[in-house]
């Protein structure tokens, strides 16, 4: 059953069409990515559906219920998290307060009950604590808690932002590029966890990719966008082989040279540019 | 080696010229001469010296310390150069107006100012007087540098304490304790003269300060003395209790001028902390902030006054009520606004507030220019609040509160996502947080405490004005909040003592006030941006693991390698 769906979504900047009429499924409990060149509008079908634009035209249901128009703080409560391709923590904050920023929906104690930290509180706020300090170990955080979330090495704050993100406890997690950045051993890792998150947690997971390594290893499905619009979809066997996509990748032309290749996008692939 | 010594001639030169210009600045801006008659030792130094040679000092310690590695010859032409060219920028300046006439810009060249550089002394031979002072300045500072290190932070220190008493005097013999008979004879008598310190004074307050500062720095070299916990705690307890003591008597310990000092220190450490929640916690740069503080002043000032007749204490819930209602109403239009546009709406939402109450058109109620009279004082049982010395209490238990809620705030769950929209809006938003409802909060929470500093300034002065409500005021909290540490409380208590007690105390330097917080500003922006006493953040993991039976974490999934 699908969880997330949407149709026909579109989303224009002035006169640039940068999401054009995009359908797309995720099943549940799913890996699930979204590639294309740059500025093919993933990251701003990613904005769409957590609610940060409001598509022009299209509809996006969640569990059935239609979630567009609703502001990013309500789509959050309603399950959806996201993590950014450029890592976005709160920096001055420690890791663990990072973390608890992202209970923050499960959190219910008032602004009375803060002050005079009546047992309810007290209660809640040690709950809070020791779950966020599981998550951290978890995540291979654990001893790091007290730490500046700047001062956190680069791989680290990937993974900080990605448990930021979990502690929600989300029904389904956007992931904008996960590995940018990232070393060889790192970037297996993070393929790793991700299948863990979907295995052990059984969250639904949506990402974009440009490493066609992660891509093609955890993915179940891959949508493929190009100037905004969807060109291609499928199981990542057919996306390899698929001419619309390495024309749109590399150009006309050359999709014969690299038919034979399995990690067909040196070029994009590297670099995280934004 | 050529270059190792070429490069300290040319930091001294560099150095002279500064100082030489900072002097220039420093008598052009009037210090000098308007604390030429202030001693600092009776007789002997003026603070207008001190202020003067004070530039010559530190450039010349920068060039010391940078030159470490020079033969002794060397620091002391170091010196004497950094000591000469000061002088003789100040000569020639002095030399110049002689020729042309430069009052018409520097309204401070004064010939008496020039007569007290040159120590009286007339002009063709007085042009010799500042370069040699200056020189004279800059080797004693060479000499205190050569002193090893413990010896030399305690004469520096004595030299420092000297200076606070000598600039001091009158503050120190106002205060009602030293006005009882021991300590009145001894400070008037051997401590203080007629302005300034006594020699004997001197000497006696540099040698106390001085041995206290060598035994306190001998002491911290050695090692710790591991206390257990339960020392430790009777000791923390009965630390806690002297300072609530000293805290308690200070309004009739230092009596009604300090008093004064310490209720407007107090009403600003309240609205400091109001604004910390805004601008520390949240991130909302309101610039308008005094429009609380007038709100909730102008509420009590009308419904206790003749037009109401209400007493403080049925008046305190509508004038809070009436502040933090505002704190929402400006809320919910500026909340959209982002950093820039937010600091200029809420800059015009003080302007409008003041000149509402200025203005014809409320003149019937808020009395216009006049403002209102005959506000009520609190009264509790047969203890009518009436004076400075008593409202402080009321100040102090107004301040707990606020700094208790604040705490208990910053470390709960809305205290975090006020700091999470402080970093990242978007984010803070994406995790779930409702940004209108939590700025609201900290608007609204802000604008509260505000409230409650102006009911209780209205009631210190029984009258509020519009005048006291100018954007300066909200530009002041702000201040204290940055040199304190953004977000920090501690800071802000710190900040206000700094900002507001020291200027009030020093009625000199009021003249100079801005002057003071600029060039506290800059240097604070340059040497320590977080503020005198930065914002900590808990240790929430520690925490947990001394308190849980939980086994040490080994559990890795990832290491990296």
């Amino acid at each position: 059953m699908a969880i997330l769906v949407a149709k026909k979504v579109t989303k224009r900047f002035g006169g640039l069409v940068a999401v054009r009429q995009v359908d797309l499924e995720v099943k549940e409990q799913s890996i699930q990515s979204i590639i294309g060149p740059n500025g093919a509008g993933k990251t701003t079908f990613f904005n769409c559906v957590t609610g940060f634009y409001n598509p022009e035209e299209g509809d996006i249901l969640l569990e059935g219920k239609p979630i567009n128009g609703l502001s990013t703080d309500r789509v959050a409560k309603r399950g959806i998290s996201r993590t950014y391709q450029n890592i976005r923590l709160f920096k001055n904050m420690t890791v663990v307060e990072n973390i608890l920023v992202g209970m923050h929906p499960h959190l219910r104690s008032s602004i009375l009950g803060a002050i005079f930290r009546n047992s309810g509180t007290r209660k809640e706020e040690a709950e809070a604590l020791e779950e966020s300090l599981r998550l951290l170990r978890f995540m291979g955080l654990g001893g790091t808690g007290d730490l500046f979330a700047k001062n956190l090495p680069y791989g680290a704050q990937r993974r900080l932002e990605i448990g930021r993100a979990l502690a929600s406890k989300p029904k389904m997690l956007l992931l904008d590029e996960p590995t940018a950045g990232m070393n060889p051993s790192e970037t297996h890792e993070t393929m790793l966890l991700i299948r863990r998150l979907r295995d052990e947690l059984g969250i639904t997971i949506l990402l974009i990719e440009h490493q066609m390594r992660v891509v093609m290893g955890i993915s179940e499905l891959i949508t493929v966008l190009d100037y905004g619009a969807k060109i291609a979809e499928g199981l990542p066997a057919e996306i390899q082989r698929n001419a619309t996509v390495i024309e749109a990748y590399l150009g006309r032309g050359s999709a014969e040279g690299i038919m034979a290749s399995t990690t067909p996008s040196q070029p994009s692939g590297t670099a995280s540019s934004a | 080696m050529n270059t190792e010594t070429s490069s300290p001639w040319k930091q001294a030169l560099n150095n002279g010229l500064i100082s030489g210009v900072l002097c220039l600045l420093v008598m052009l801006v009037g210090l000098v001469e308007s604390f030429g008659d202030t001693y600092i030792i009776s007789g002997m130094i003026t603070l207008g010296e001190i202020v003067l040679l004070a530039p010559v000092v530190l450039l010349t310690y920068t060039a010391l310390r940078s030159a470490t590695n020079s033969s002794r010859r060397t620091m002391v032409g170091i010196s004497a150069i950094i000591g000469l060219i000061s002088g003789c920028i100040i000569s020639a300046f002095i030399l110049l107006c002689q020729v042309v006439d430069l009052r018409f810009m520097f309204v401070n060249a004064s010939p008496a100012l020039f007569n007290l550089l040159m120590r009286g002394v007339p002009l063709p031979l007085g042009a010799l007087i500042p370069p040699l002072q200056c020189a004279f300045a800059s080797l004693v500072t060479l000499g205190i540098y050569l002193i090893p290190s413990r010896l030399r932070a305690s004469v520096v220190q004595g030299f420092l304490w000297v200076v606070v008493f000598g600039t001091l005097r009158d503050q120190i013999l106002i205060i009602d304790l030293f006005k009882i008979q021991p300590f009145s004879f001894i400070l008037t008598r051997f401590v203080f003269a007629s302005s300034g310190l006594s020699l004997i004074g001197a000497l006696f307050v540099f040698a106390i300060s001085a041995g206290l500062a060598y035994y306190l720095r001998g002491r911290k070299n050695r090692p710790a003395v591991i206390r257990s916990a339960r020392v430790q705690k009777r000791n923390r307890i009965i630390l806690i209790a002297i300072l609530a003591l000293i805290i308690l008597s200070l309004p009739y310990a230092l009596g009604l001028f300090y008093s004064e000092i310490l209720d407007t220190t107090g009403l600003f450490i309240m609205m400091g902390l109001g604004l910390n929640i805004v601008v520390g916690f949240a991130g909302l740069l309101d610039l308008g902030y005094v429009a609380f503080y007038a709100i909730g002043a102008y509420t009590m000032g009308v419904l206790t006054s003749q037009l109401g007749g209400l007493t403080f204490w049925q008046a305190l819930p509508f004038a809070l009520v009436a502040a933090w209602l505002a704190g929402i109403i400006l809320g919910l239009p500026v909340l959209r606004m982002r950093g820039d546009y937010l600091a200029i709406v809420t800059l015009g939402f003080g302007e409008i507030v003041r000149l509402l109450a200025l203005s014809d058109w409320l003149k019937l109620y808020l009395g216009g220019a006049q403002g209102i009279q005959q506000i009520a004082q609190p009264i509790i049982g047969p203890v009518a609040f009436n004076s400075l010395q008593k409202l402080y209490y009321l100040i102090l238990i107004g301040i707990i509160i606020v700094a208790f809620v604040a705490w208990r705030l910053k470390d709960s769950h809305l205290g975090r996502s006020w700091m999470a929209i402080r970093e990242d809006e978007d984010v803070a938003q994406a995790m779930g947080i409702n940004l209108v409802l939590t700025k609201l909060l900290a608007f609204s929470t802000g604008a509260l405490f505000a409230g409650l500093a102006g009911t209780l300034g209205a009631a210190k002065l029984t009258s509020v004005y519009p005048h006291s409500m100018t954007f300066i005021v909200s530009i002041n909290v702000l201040v204290i909040i940055i040199i304190g540490g953004m977000g920090s409380i501690p800071g802000v208590f710190v900040g206000a003592l700094v900002l507001v007690g020291l200027p009030r105390l020093l009625s000199e330097f009021q003249e100079y006030q801005y002057w003071f917080f600029g060039l506290a500003l800059v240097v604070m922006m340059l040497f320590r941006p977080e503020g005198l006493w930065p914002e900590a953040r808990r240790k929430l993991e520690l925490h947990e693991a001394e308190g849980s039976i939980e086994p040490p974490i080994t559990e890795t999934v990832s290491t990296g390698q």
